[in-house]
């Protein structure tokens, strides 16, 4: 078998044994269990709720925990808005990088605030230390908001009856805590044996191989980096993010990025069946998760090492693949399977230009990133996928002849309303950002990089992007314009908090109903059956909602390239 | 079950339902179905699309290609309004039939004076005799009277209807076949179960329910969805320089939009209740019916629904040394007197005329509950039958021996839940008779039915518990309460339903209606009495008890219909777009040819296709609507694995076909 392949099995299996391990750890972090970390952290956990005032063991009804969410979630931001747009005059700016403008400072939180890091800017440039760790530090945060809110969704469907659902400040600090620091060092000491930089020092310099002298960035790279795929940001420290070698220095530290982007994803799958005590479900979602998964990620990894007939019809040896955009030292297998990774979960971190894949990849991997809960963002894969689950269990419950129920609960006309709106949410910000930036070319058609279809793709991609919070570009746009920074702004506080507020919402509506016992006549949920229901569910409401739109994009660019 | 039979679309009804589809498109009616009024908004635009082009557009197509698109669209509604109609004329002509039957009989008041029974009011007393037709649903205060309630129930064999107990209720419209009663009216004209049916049949006070509600959002959803694709559709083509005209935005938008069950909803709903009515159930609303499909647990009496009416002598078991003829004769004269049904069963079970026992001046001894035996004295002859202990105590008391093998049979009897009957002579033990339930033939089939639904039964007996838990092991029925008082039924309902389960039951008697208003599902019997009938969301014409079965199927059925449908037209759509899709781009990217995998002939052939088969498609369902989706209990899995490939891929692989057939067909005129 091709090495490349193996590369690819390896890390999707190393990513499945760890997260086995992981999800049952997470389960019982937020279940309140003992760990083996109590001893060094539980003294800090308590020194931190000494100081904020905290009472951790209070649980709170999911709107109070809801309500501290978004309040703290706007503290960071307010105070990033601050960092970024002061960073000049601030300490820790060894290269004398300029503060950012308004609504780049605007576009920058905000997008490292949702989990999205789409980055219209270039790290070397754009951005001082002190600005990069205020980001890490974002990273982290982002990821725990994701995360508790899932915790919510676990308290609200476990058995029985609950008017309460823990505390948000508990669990928000536990998961930085007991969760994502730990994980964070142990990849961050792996990354600096694989040869990634970890200085405060400005810009290095060095001799070329062609004699001439460059200026090199570096920084706090190692640092840096583990949290951007940990917590599924994605916001690189360089501007072409996991492409740079110094960010992705090899082979071997492009596996330990990619089995780290997909870890927690997978692993909360695994802690929600644990949570919930209902491991067979876990398996059925993670089966579902699993194949959405590589019905996109095959064809691309195919598509993208078979390389372009076109350049091959110009006489262009195509052998490696298709390798415009592609670096040599990973490959274009690596690449097209990473394209997938990254959009499928909420990463959006690159390792090659999605700009220059074929127009098929391209188009998967704006599907994957339409869909957004194939293993998902942070916590946030597992609520978009529960939108899902609703639906497909309203409308199969009605085919077995029942009021629909999940797991005990009556599925009524309030959960049906919160859950359309949310399913609709996506499609309309995507679509409707999209078309205002086609109906006003006076401010877009300037900043795109091709013309026609592939034009077409480059808009929808920035925007399906942020709706997605994903932060990945078809880096064709020139995107550091007020119309991109501030309509992208807007899409991802839309398309980050609404998903997560409804959700939970559902959930915590469920979780105050009654519980009703099984009977032969209740759907069961967790059987390849129901799985195969939400599968089609989540392929015709995506197919539904964007075919016309891929159509003018990546498929009529396929059909004209032929 | 008279009119089950007959065929979905009756002339008369048809004509009805055609001229009601034409007035059911005003906005207001439409404005109720979210998804059929943006179908009419659609409508509405192509109107002025058509006016426009004949004003001298150019740029829309040609008027003939706007009208058809008009037209179709128009038909579309029209369609969808037909279905609801064709229902509700359904359910109107079946309440109709039943009401006719107790149009302006005459009633005689007390005082003698003769009324139409239409200004019969609340609390008016008159009187029936034999021959007579009762003119108003009431209670029997005095008398007691056979009566005819074929009319209502269909079923020709006369009942007994008697004042006070639990069978005083008579229906108006049944006639009276002998004696005479006294009769209170209970009702307001107007205001019978059957009218306050037809009102929720005929729509005015239609309320939609919880999951009409529910599936109604899911639905408009489905239809935002649209607006949003095709609304953004139009800078997309302008952004690619593809024209894209309005009739093509519509035909692409009322595809997409799930018209076809969202045409159908509102008729799926009235069916269910139209359903039950022509099982002779009377539903108080339409969400009992939906309730009736979620049912978890059965609570039904043994008599009658389990077991055929009473106990029935099965066996004579005289003691060692007591010939059987013997036994038979003292078993027979000693029930001479008795009865009661199972005193009937042992002369029947023994075969002989009891007079030709000659037994003279015969003194019969009636059962008490002190004594609890019954018997018969004549010449020196003294005869018992009764409890064992009674008839121990009778023997004993005289200084006989009770027999060890007499106490042995008694055992055995009630093992096998049999109901032993000593019978004593001479203060002697001679035998005993065994008594048994006879349990229905066939209800074992039904229970497990049942239970491959996911439901369980619970049989309620004033049975020991040793005899009921026999009974329910042989008919096979999940739980039983035995010793059951009326407070046992409603507290054992509470219990189910605190553990978040719904609970239907049936009841006649008064002190029924507080556990038939606690049940989720009460049937009350149409015998029953009136607080009975008031206390449950449901009436039962044919007062028989296996009814609760065939109600929750009805109910199964009903929320499959909506869900199968659902999938079936959102299913559609994937067909829909191959049609629409490269039509809609196909000049202005010749490339996007690959996409047309059905090659329909052009794009104005292939949007003409496809809303053409959206608009046919509704009618070729309303069958299936009214009819609704068969259930088969074979697990929730199995059950959706079997729909999710008929009506899922079915309603994949169906328009593909569809619409390649009428295209060849349009493309003929075009």
């Amino acid at each position: 078998m091709n090495t490349e392949i193996i590369g690819i099995l390896a890390m999707f299996l190393i990513t499945l044994l760890l997260a086995l391990p992981l999800g049952k750890y997470i389960a019982r972090v937020y279940d309140g269990q003992r760990t083996f970390l109590d001893p060094v952290l539980g003294p800090l956990e308590r020194l931190f709720f000494r100081i904020s005032g905290v009472d951790p063991a209070e649980s709170w009804s999911w709107q109070k925990n809801l309500v501290a969410l978004l309040v703290i979630n706007l503290v960071w931001f307010l105070l990033g808005m601050f960092i970024l747009m002061n960073m000049a005059w601030l300490p820790l700016n060894p290269d004398h990088n300029p503060s950012q403008g308004a609504h780049l400072a605007f576009n920058t939180t905000i997008s490292f605030l949702v989990n999205c890091n789409l980055q219209h800017y270039s790290g070397e440039s754009g951005v001082s230390y002190l600005g990069q760790l205020y980001l890490m530090f974002l990273q982290f945060t982002t990821a725990a908001t994701g995360m508790v809110g899932a915790v919510l969704l676990f308290r609200a469907l476990r058995k029985g009856t609950h008017k309460t659902f823990g505390n948000f400040f508990s669990d928000y600090l536990k998961t930085c805590t007991r969760i994502l620091l730990p994980l964070s060092l142990i990849m961050g000491i792996m990354l600096l044996f694989s040869g990634t930089p970890m200085t405060m020092e400005g810009k290095q310099q060095t001799i070329g191989l062609r004699g001439d002298t460059m200026q090199v960035s570096t920084g706090p790279v190692a640092a840096f980096v583990p949290i951007k795929h940990l917590g599924t940001n994605g916001g690189g420290f360089f501007g072409t993010n996991s492409a740079h070698p110094l960010e992705n220095p090899g082979y071997g530290s492009n596996m330990i990025e990619m089995v780290a982007q997909m870890l927690i994803p997978f692993a909360m799958v695994f802690a929600f069946g644990i949570f919930i005590r209902r491991k067979r479900m876990a398996w059925v979602i993670f089966g579902v998760m699993t194949l959405g998964f590589l019905a996109l990620a095959i064809p691309n990894t195919y598509m993208e090492a078979k390389g372009n007939p076109a350049i091959a019809h110009m006489g262009i040896d195509n052998s490696l693949g298709n390798m415009e955009g592609k670096e040599v030292r990973l490959g274009a297998a690596a690449a097209g399977y990473w394209s997938i990774a990254t959009t499928v979960i909420s990463t959006g971190s690159i390792n090659s230009m999605h700009d220059s894949h074929m127009p098929l990849s391209g188009m998967n991997e704006l599907l994957a990133m339409m869909i957004n809960c194939f293993y998902g963002g942070c916590g946030v894969g597992i609520l978009n996928y529960f939108i899902f689950i609703i639906l497909a269990v309203f409308i199969s419950g009605l085919m077995v002849g029942r009021t629909p129920e999940f797991l005990g609960k009556k599925i009524e006309a309030r959960e049906m309303k919160i859950a359309m709106i949310i399913a609709l949410l996506h499609p309309l910000l995507i679509l409707a950002g999209t078309a205002l930036a086609t109906a006003f070319p006076q401010y877009t058609s300037g900043t795109l990089n091709n013309p026609g279809f592939h034009g077409f793709s480059e808009i929808l991609y920035e925007y399906t992007s942020s709706a997605a919070n994903n932060g990945s570009g078809f880096e064709g746009l020139g995107d550091n314009t007020p119309w991109w920074n501030i309509t992208t702004g807007f899409v991802l506080i839309l398309g980050r908090y609404l998903p997560i507020i409804g959700p939970v919402a559902i959930a915590g509506i469920l979780g105050g109903k009654k519980y009703i016992p099984e009977s032969a006549g209740t759907l069961q949920t967790d059987t390849p059956t129901f799985g195969f229901m939400t599968l089609a569910v989540i392929a015709i409401v995506a197919a539904l909602a964007f075919f016309p739109a891929l159509t003018l994009g990546p498929i009529a660019e396929c059909f004209s390239s032929k | 079950m008279k009119s089950q039979h007959k065929s979905l679309f009756q002339k008369e009804l048809v004509g009805e339902a055609l001229r009601q589809s034409f007035v059911k498109l005003h906005p207001r009616t439409m404005f109720r179905n979210p998804v059929m009024f943006t179908v009419w908004i659609g409508t509405f635009i192509m109107f002025f699309v058509c006016l426009w082009i004949l004003a001298g557009e150019k740029g829309q197509g040609g008027f003939g290609y706007n009208l058809i698109v008009f037209l179709v669209l128009l038909l579309t509604l029209l369609f969808a309004n037909f279905a609801e109609a064709i229902a509700e004329a359904r359910g109107k002509a079946q309440a109709d039939s039943l009401r006719k039957t107790r149009e302006e009989t005459p009633a005689r008041l007390a005082d003698g004076k003769i009324v139409s029974s239409s200004e019969l009011r609340k609390g008016d007393v008159f009187l029936c005799e034999a021959g007579d037709i009762i003119p108003a649903d009431g209670e029997i205060i005095e008398g007691l009277a056979t009566i005819d309630e074929s009319a209502i129930t269909g079923e020709s064999a006369p009942v007994i209807r008697e004042a006070g107990g639990d069978k005083s209720s008579v229906t108006g419209g049944t006639k009276v076949l002998s004696d005479k009663v006294k009769v209170q009216v209970t009702t307001q004209p107007g205001e019978s179960f059957l009218d306050k049916m037809i009102a929720l049949v005929e729509g005015a006070s239609r309320q939609k329910t919880p999951n009409e509600i529910a599936l109604t959002i899911l639905l408009a959803g489905f239809t935002l969805v649209f607006v949003i694709v095709c609304t953004t559709l139009k800078p997309f083509g302008d952004f690619a320089n593809i024209s894209i005209t309005i009739a093509s935005f519509i035909a692409l938008f009322v595809c997409l939009i799930p018209t076809t069950i969202g045409g159908l909803l509102s008729a799926i709903g009235i069916a269910g209740m139209d359903r039950a009515l022509r099982a002779n159930v009377i539903t108080k609303s339409g969400k009992a019916v939906e309730t009736a499909g979620d049912i978890d647990v059965l609570l039904l009496d043994k008599t009658g629904t389990i077991t055929i009416g009473n106990r029935r002598a099965t066996h004579f078991y005289p003691v060692a040394g007591v010939e059987e003829k013997r036994f038979v004769r003292a078993s027979v004269l000693s029930s001479m007197a008795d009865e009661t049904p199972e005193g009937k069963s042992i002369i029947e079970l023994a075969k002989v005329d009891p007079r030709s026992y000659n037994a003279a001046e015969p003194r019969f001894i009636k059962f008490t509950a002190e004594t609890r035996c019954s018997g018969i004295d004549f010449s020196d002859t003294r005869i018992r039958k009764g409890a064992t202990d009674a008839i121990r105590n009778i023997v004993v008391r005289a200084g006989n021996t009770f027999p060890a093998a007499i106490e042995e049979q008694v055992k055995q009897i009630s093992g096998n839940g049999g109901t032993p009957l000593v019978v004593s002579e001479n203060e002697e033990a001679i035998g005993v008779i065994e008594l048994q339930d006879i349990i229905k033939p066939g209800i074992q089939e039904r229970f497990q039915r049942l239970r491959k639904m996911g439901i369980k039964t619970v049989m309620v007996t004033g049975d020991n518990p040793l005899t009921a838990k026999y009974i329910a092991e042989k008919a096979g029925v999940d739980d039983f309460i035995a010793e059951a008082k009326p407070e046992d039924k409603m507290n054992y309902i509470r219990r189910e339903q605190s553990e978040g389960r719904l609970v239907a039951m049936m009841g006649d008697g008064t002190n029924d209606a507080p556990a038939l208003a606690q049940a989720d599902v009460g049937v009350a019997m149409n015998s029953g009495t009136q607080a009975a009938k008031e206390a449950g969301n449901m009436v039962d014409l044919d007062n028989d008890p296996t009814k609760l079965i065939e109600v929750v199927e009805i109910g199964k059925q009903l929320l499959m219909t909506r869900g199968t449908l659902t999938t079936f037209s959102i299913a559609n759509d994937v067909a829909k777009y191959f049609a629409i899709i490269p039509a809609l781009f196909i000049t202005a990217v010749p490339a996007l040819q690959g996409l047309n995998i059905m090659a329909l002939h052009s794009p104005q052939s292939a949007i003409l296709s496809a809303v053409v088969f959206n608009a046919i498609i509704i009618p070729l369902l309303i069958p299936l609507a009214l009819k609704g989706v068969a259930y088969k209990p074979i697990g929730a899995s199995a059950l959706l694995r079997r729909n999710l490939f008929l009506y899922g891929l079915g309603g994949i692989i169906v328009p593909f076909i569809g619409i390649k057939l009428i295209d060849m067909i349009v493309s003929l005129f075009l």
